[in-house]
């Protein structure tokens, strides 16, 4: 049985699920029923001096007939009295002591920092989040964002709550910065205990096509938000993947950013985060979903032979280069699978369109409307395979030997690669490329 | 059987005659609209006789457009509505999708349809602005869809256009012959009605032309189209089919869909014939409450002309098969009491019929559908050649032998869909518009 047991600089959980700070977290209720159904722990709603917030809150990116890939928020800090918050936290923790709970923070001032740690701290909570990634309102405010964006005041105000903290600290990082080790660096230096990524995308989600308002609507006029959802999972793993292969940061990762399944959290955990929060899918489909979340992460390990996600966490690293060190001799060429092909030829169209024109229409206009490969042109780029509506049907099939392994590095090393514009050892030499006046050729 | 209970009134029709497609809501728009793959060069367009641009309107209707969607269906098809409903789209569109490659439900093409046409009928959405008069005018003879169609596109091309129709209402079969549970009769009448405050062609009901009104048209109109459709139904050369109860499907069919609570049949009924219109005569006698339907057919259940979806339909309706036998007389004095039938066999391909081995089906009417007989009197003296089975000859522009007259729709193809009838008679107006052009 494989152990889901998860420690994060201190903070331990019975698995590594955990709610992030926002509305899922907002009220002791929700975070019973959350540990109730599975969720190992939870990050409290930011607290802090409590705000008035707006009607309406949200917006959401739909895509075909699925609600909601992406998504944001203009919602504040809780906008709950701080003695309300510390009370249900209180109350939480008899029920569930073995389960994180974790108080995400957000003020102003050194004193306010100090009595804040000290307040939830008594209120026993086994660690605190410093909310330096908030996109909206509260940056415009000078906390939040802006905090996470000035890698020097993240360094004090760490500080300040270092000087007091008895439970491992963590600190929340804004994805709204150019180099996301910057700051992750910045809260090594100033003490923390890990940092968790990514906080919500500064983003408007749209605009309403009759009114002219981006959304979400407050009476006629909106704001930027923060956005999130499973949109973003690409944007949160490559963040994590950096701060986790920096020498510099040596503590441990939260992962956050579009997990609403167990495979999501598997990929940041093989990314390095050592365990991961979620919101916006509890948001869509409430706290239900951690059972298949938890029962697919067991499954994953049995198969895997993991006994403790210490064999899953950073994983991934070494597999990760940059671009300078891949093998260029690695040929792949797209093969289509007659048998399950339906004929829909989108790969065509994004091929001849999109790509390098190396698939052609079945010659004869039959019933069969099978493409085929033009395997001389095919530089192997998968697109073809993810327009693809039918499952395996375009494989990418390996075409080199295997024996040699030669990187742009080697290359400029060995004086191999291009350097002048007309260079003939350019890749697309001798690649067929079509005749321009080819395009307006009828049949 | 007794699936369905003799309807008395309005409401009871309206169970007996629910709707096996009834119109989308946007939410299931928007689910059955986002599962097209949006194929490239996509067969759906192709296996559809009028060639509508489906992966596009569906897009269309995907993006909230659904203007948009109903022009690219009109464009192509001036009978979207009731092409999407009646259409036998498991065989055209839906069964080309390229889903069913994989044994994936297909799109839902033809409700798509139904749905994007009906938004802009319903909310009277101009799609067409029409063009400044040409100065010519015909006279398209029959307001069916093949008629209609041709009117609509010859207003698009600056044409005045007057059309003469027999009946009181327009859409030939499209009303007069269409199963009632695939499309209701306010939704034939109103697409027309749309049509026509979309195009401003003039309509004239309950005039029947005669060759010798023709003959006056050719001066007073630049080119005439016929849209004749077919005649009565072909009765078998079998005795008795002139006693009261036995009668042609196409008149029964026109009864339930004119007057369907006067139109029940009888307590037994059979009906003779193995085509679509044989399965909705059967059907429509089975929901009109009739206790017995018998559908006789003289060849096998794979030899039946009528579409697997629309026997399967006849079937849930209580329907009794019965194959490989034929009528040899209707029996009864001053009414029908039953039919006699015999059993036949194939040799090589050949039907024979075994008159030693007979059979009797005691019944109160007998439903001939048996094959439309074609208006072949009607062209002798217009110069307007046939071929063999009586079907009008027309080149490509859909020009007749006699150059002032085209023609388009079951006149012509010998009896086909709606669909066809509406691409047939836009190839016509198109044709009257190129000769018109060419001989000035």
């Amino acid at each position: 049985m494989p152990d889901l047991s998860s420690n994060l600089a201190g903070i331990s959980s019975p698995n590594p699920f955990w709610l992030a700070s926002a509305p899922p977290t907002n009220s002791g209720y929700q975070v019973m029923k959350a540990f109730d159904t599975g969720w190992g722990g939870a990050v409290w709603k930011t607290l802090g001096v409590p705000i008035i917030n707006t009607s309406s809150r949200y917006g959401a990116v739909h895509y075909g007939d699925k609600r909601m890939i992406g998504f944001n928020n203009i919602e504040l800090i809780t906008d709950r009295p701080l003695s309300d918050n510390l009370r249900e936290i209180e109350e939480v923790k008899k029920y569930f002591p073995d389960h994180a709970v974790v108080a995400s923070l957000m003020v102003e001032t050194r004193e306010q920092w100090h009595q804040i740690v000290r307040d939830v701290e008594n209120a026993g909570a086994d660690g605190i989040e410093l909310n330096f990634g908030c996109p909206h309102g509260m940056c415009e405010r000078g906390m939040g964002s802006a905090v996470g964006q000035e890698p020097n005041v993240l360094r004090t105000i760490v500080g300040w709550v270092m000087e007091v903290a008895q439970v491992p600290v963590i600190v929340k990082l804004t994805p709204n910065i150019s180099d996301i080790t910057e700051p992750a660096r910045a809260a090594v230096e100033g003490g923390a205990d890990a940092i968790s990524l990514i906080n919500t995308i500064q983003s408007i989600v749209g605009v309403d096509l009759d009114t002219f308002v981006p959304h979400p609507v407050v009476d006629g006029r909106s704001t930027n938000g923060g956005y999130c959802g499973p949109a973003v999972k690409p944007i949160a793993l490559n963040m994590v993947k950096n701060c986790a292969l920096d020498p510099d940061v040596t503590i441990p990762i939260s992962g956050i950013g579009g997990i609403e399944t167990w495979q999501d959290a598997v990929e940041h955990m093989l990314l390095g985060a050592h365990n991961v929060q979620v919101c916006t899918a509890v948001m869509h489909y409430g706290f239900r979903i951690v059972r298949e979340m938890t029962e697919g992460l067991e499954q994953y390990m049995r198969d895997k032979g993991f006994t403790t996600l210490d064999e899953i966490i950073g994983r991934s690293l070494d597999k990760v280069r940059n671009w300078e060190q891949l093998n260029l001799h690695y040929k792949v060429v797209a093969e289509i699978d007659p048998g399950k092909c339906i004929g829909c030829q989108l790969c065509y169209i994004a091929c001849e369109d999109g790509a390098h024109q190396a698939i052609r229409l079945p010659a004869s206009a039959g019933t069969a409307r099978i493409p085929e490969i033009i395997e001389e042109n095919c530089v192997g780029c998968n697109l073809c395979s993810h327009v693809c509506p039918v499952e395996e049907c375009i494989t990418m099939v390996r075409r080199d030997d295997g024996t040699r392994n030669e990187t742009w590095k080697d290359y400029l090393a060995s004086d191999r690669a291009p350097t002048t514009f007309e260079d003939q050892r350019a890749g697309g030499v001798g690649h067929h490329i079509p005749s321009p006046a080819d395009a307006l050729k009828r049949d | 059987m007794g699936e369905y209970r003799k309807p008395e009134n309005q409401e009871d029709l309206n169970t007996n005659f629910e709707q096996i497609h009834p119109l989308m809501d946007a939410t299931m728009a928007y689910y059955a609209s986002a599962r097209c793959l949006y194929c490239y060069d996509a067969p759906c367009i192709e296996a559809c006789p009028s060639g509508i641009d489906i992966p596009l309107f569906i897009r269309q209707i995907r993006t909230g457009n659904l203007p948009g969607a109903a022009r690219t269906i009109y464009n192509s098809n001036y009978f979207g509505h009731i092409c999407g409903k009646v259409c036998p789209t498991e065989v055209l569109c839906e069964g080309a999708c390229v889903y069913t490659e994989q044994d994936v439900e297909p799109v839902e093409i033809g409700a798509l349809q139904t749905y994007a046409c009906d938004h802009a009928i319903r909310h009277d959405i101009r799609l067409y602005d029409l063009p400044e008069a040409n100065g010519k005018n015909v006279a398209v003879i029959g307001a069916g869809p093949t008629g209609i169609a041709c009117a609509c596109e010859l207003r698009l091309l600056g044409y005045d256009v007057d059309v003469f129709e027999a009946k009181a209402h327009p859409s030939g079969l499209a009303l007069h012959g269409t199963a009632p549970y695939k499309i209701t009769n306010e939704e034939v009448l109103d697409e027309v009605a749309w049509l026509q405050r979309q195009f401003g062609f003039r309509t004239h009901y309950g005039k029947r032309i005669t060759p010798p009104d023709l003959r006056k048209m050719e001066s007073e109109y630049d080119a005439i189209f016929l849209g004749i459709g077919l005649g009565h139904t072909r009765m078998p050369p079998v005795e008795g089919t002139d006693l009261p109860g036995c009668e042609g499907a196409i008149t029964f069919i026109e009864r339930v869909k004119l007057d369907p609570l006067s139109a029940y049949p009888g307590d037994r009924v059979v009906v003779v014939g193995g085509g679509n219109t044989a399965m909705d005569a059967a059907s429509e006698s089975a929901r009109l409450g009739a206790r017995s339907v018998t559908l006789v057919y003289r060849r096998s259940r794979a030899e039946m002309n009528a579409y697997d979806f629309e026997y399967d339909l006849v079937k849930q309706a209580g329907v009794e098969p019965l194959f490989h036998y034929t009528p040899l007389r209707i029996l009864g004095e001053d009414k029908v009491t039953g039919v006699e039938l015999a059993r036949t066999h194939i040799v090589d391909g050949k039907l024979s019929v075994m008159d030693d081995q007979r059979m009797t089906i005691p019944c109160d009417a007998v439903i001939m559908a048996t094959g439309q007989s074609k208006q072949t009197g009607y062209f002798a003296d217009l110069d307007i050649h046939v071929d063999s089975k009586g079907r009008i000859v027309v080149n490509a522009l859909g020009q007749t032998s006699n150059q002032k007259y085209f023609a388009g729709g079951d006149a012509v193809n010998g009896g086909a869909e709606v669909v066809n009838a509406a691409a047939e008679g836009k190839i016509a107006a198109r044709g009257i518009h190129a000769s018109l052009a060419e001989a000035e």
